[in-house]
């Protein structure tokens, strides 16, 4: 029978992974909830405000992109629509060529990972360079992010020493702090060089057209300030309505995503730089981008387009947990990427199983800071994978015809109840059910006592 | 989560909902809660017909198979009386999961009306019958597992206080007690590997605290857990809280 390749991924996995993902999920989870619990009187109640105007948002991006086009006009910028990933990374490439660019420095981005914006370019002769240091990791060692916030969190710091020794950044050394101060030296010529600076965006204000980026290292602001032109990379779903609600949205986001109160730097970009501005980007371009995200928004997993990519639901996650994120074989790993990743997919049987790896114990739906119903988006997907007969959706789940069957009909099941006996009977092993195979191999199954119940409950009444 | 908060009559009559896992393997647990049940003065209802709250498909994502079984539960509990089932995820299956499936059902009312009649046993025991402190006695130590399922619901608060008040009972808080024990139905058989390692995490905190029994509300997670560890050679001793209380009386009058 075929098997789940989360399941055999985590099979696999090494310890030692499993180990370093655990402990790093755990501690942020464990930070983060005593952080909101100490500071708000009432966290949950800010996570339910949170997801109410992200929820109004989405249902009224018609009304508000046209004014957040508007507005980001009107504060200098050049507004770029783009239907599909391919015309995101053409448009960046076309304003690149414009203007004779060939040096990027990327700041993190998730929906630049979603459309494979660097690759795309390299074909171009284009440097795209990442200067998260994260990022940057992932990106010489030609890896991919296995988590929202901490994309290498499936790395240890030795191997990291490695990498580093193997680019020529120095000799072996896993003192973080050394690796850090040689990324550090590595990049600031690169920023100095780039011709243009790609940021995404954590929130857009409809009300002012400010973008608000968030990070801990400052290369989001070294992009901004250097190169003579600022990009901005976009899903159409990072609105909110008013600069105040930023307020409630920044608490959320940075407490939930790496536990601070605060991120280090929070840039509030208005526009390329005025006339009376000394340094900044003379040129400025966003870019929103769709990319099936329209096909989200019409589908009964609309409430997964609230997401503000802060990675909660991956710490708490039992499975992601003991999987890592690379387990998911998406961009968006974890609850939030079971869901996305299919519905992102351009075919969905292809990620038809994620919705299923999970065991819908809903602690992703309480640790969400806009309240996504993610155990309840992943069950309709789940049904959605099996209308649409996806193998992959099914593969390890026994079939439920007969059960209903038997579950609708009390004299079959009756019947079943006592002649059930059976499996006490007949070694477990010989059983030719997969399912009993996949339960008895690393558990016991307890004794069978059909009918017992029904037994007793009937004596008692003639008594 | 607004709840059902249907409350029995002055005749204090409900039916029960057994629940397969009790009705094939844990006998005990469902005639435990009975007895808990009749204890509190309740008559006690066991409509035969009855066979699975449907969750099982549900969640293995076979909603036509699993709305074939829920009409059937609507069916054989037919009514207004309050249906008490002794588990946490059964019970949500009934107001959560089914309403989630029928959204687009025109037989949705039917199975509003029974999604608003029922009560998971602690829940119904501490919140519909207002008992918060339990009679007889049990010396032990207990570590208690609150169900996934119960989250977003008063049981796991309920069910806390009812054990904690037993004379004679400590409860030993264990770590990471909102993580998952790993079963989650259709997910032990086609996750295995990834549903075991959960378990063996949970035992890990299980056993850090040394308890007499660990208790549950829900006989699946139990069946789980106590599965693996027996597999491990290392079996511990799992309850289902209905066992407890009607224990805790039989303590109660032998003392």
């Amino acid at each position: 029978m075929a098997k789940q390749p989360l399941d055999q991924f985590v099979a696999k996995l090494p310890a030692a992974t499993r180990t370093a993902v655990y402990q790093a999920t755990k501690g942020t989870h464990e930070k983060r909830t005593k952080m909101l619990l100490d500071q708000f009187a009432d966290a949950d109640q800010l996570r339910r405000l949170a997801g109410e105007i992200k929820q109004h948002v989405v249902e009224n991006l018609d009304t508000y992109l046209p004014q957040v086009e508007a507005k980001l006009k009107a504060n200098g910028a050049q507004v770029h629509w783009a239907a599909t990933g391919e015309e995101a990374c053409e448009t960046v490439r076309q304003i690149m060529q414009a203007r004779g660019a060939t040096k990027m420095v990327k700041a993190k981005t998730m929906v630049s990972e979603e459309i494979e914006l660097a690759h795309y370019l390299e074909k171009f002769g284009i440097e795209a360079l990442e200067t998260d240091l994260g990022e940057f990791i992932v990106q010489i060692d030609h890896d991919t992010p296995s988590h929202l916030v901490r994309p290498i969190i499936h790395k240890n710091r030795r191997e990291i020493a490695q990498s580093f020794e193997r680019e020529g950044l120095g000799a072996y050394n896993d003192d973080p702090e050394t690796i850090t101060r040689r990324a550090r030296a590595f990049l600031r010529h690169k920023f100095l060089a780039a011709d243009v600076g790609l940021t995404g965006a954590n929130f857009v204000s409809v009300e002012s057209g400010r973008l608000v980026v968030v990070t801990n290292e400052g290369n989001s602001r070294f992009s901004l300030a250097a190169p003579k032109c600022h990009i901005a990379l976009v899903g159409i779903e990072k609105l909110v309505p008013r600069d105040r609600d930023l307020g409630l949205f920044l608490n959320l986001l940075v407490r939930s995503a790496t536990a601070q109160q605060l991120t280090v730097y929070t840039e509030f970009i208005s526009g390329p730089k005025a006339p009376t501005q000394p340094d900044g980007p003379e040129e400025m371009h966003v870019i929103f981008v769709d990319n099936r995200r329209t096909e989200v928004l019409a589908s009964d997993c609309r409430a997964i387009l609230r997401c503000i990519r802060c990675g909660a639901c991956l710490n708490v996650c039992p499975v992601y947990r003991q999987a890592s994120g690379h387990a998911y074989r998406s961009v968006y790993p974890g609850p939030v990427g079971s869901v996305l990743s299919p519905l992102l997919a351009a075919e969905f049987a292809t990620k038809a199983d994620l919705p299923k790896a999970c065991s819908v114990c809903g602690a992703c739906n309480e640790a969400c800071p806009v309240n996504i119903p993610l155990p309840d988006l992943l069950l309709r997907l789940r049904d959605q994978g099996k209308r649409a007969h996806a193998a992959l959706a099914s593969a390890g789940t026994p079939p439920m015809g007969g059960w209903a069957l038997m579950a609708s009909n009390p004299s079959i099941w009756k019947t079943a109840l006592f002649g059930g006996k059976m499996i006490d009977v007949v070694p477990h092993k010989l059983v030719p059910v997969p399912a009993m195979q996949a339960w008895t191999e690393k558990r016991t199954l307890p004794k069978w006592q059909g009918g017992e119940f029904r037994r007793w409950m009937k004596n008692r009444k003639k008594s | 989560m607004s709840l059902p908060r249907q409350l029995p009559g002055a005749d204090k009559r409900v039916q029960l909902m057994a629940t397969c896992l009790c009705d094939a393997f844990f006998a005990d647990a469902a005639r435990a809660t009975v007895e808990v049940l009749e204890h509190l003065g309740c008559t006690v209802d066991f409509p035969a017909a009855q066979t699975c709250c449907g969750q099982p498909a549900f969640n293995g994502g076979d909603w036509a198979a699993s709305r074939k079984v829920v009409r059937h539960a609507v069916k054989t509990f037919a009514g207004d009386l309050p249906v008490i089932v002794p588990s946490a995820s059964c019970a949500s299956m009934l107001f959560h999961g089914a309403l989630l499936e029928f959204e687009k059902e025109p037989d949705l009312p039917a199975v509003q009306q029974l999604a608003g009649r029922t009560w998971e046993l602690a829940d119904f025991i501490v919140n519909a019958l207002g008992v918060k402190q339990w009679p007889g006695r049990y010396d032990a130590k207990f570590a208690f597992h609150r169900s996934c399922h119960a989250r977003g619901t008063d049981s796991g608060a309920a069910a806390l206080t009812l054990l904690s008040s037993i004379a004679g009972a400590t409860v030993a808080p264990i770590g990471e007690a909102e993580q998952c024990c790993g079963f989650g139905g259709t997910f032990s058989v086609a996750f295995p590997n990834v549903s075991t390692r959960m378990g063996g995490l949970k035992l890990e905190h299980v056993r850090a605290v040394q308890p007499d029994v660990l208790v549950g509300i829900d006989m699946s997670c139990m069946m789980h857990l106590g599965g693996l560890a027996e597999k491990e050679g290392k079996p511990i001793v799992t309850r289902h809280l209905a066992q407890v209380l009607r224990d805790a009386l039989k303590n109660g009058k032998t003392n």
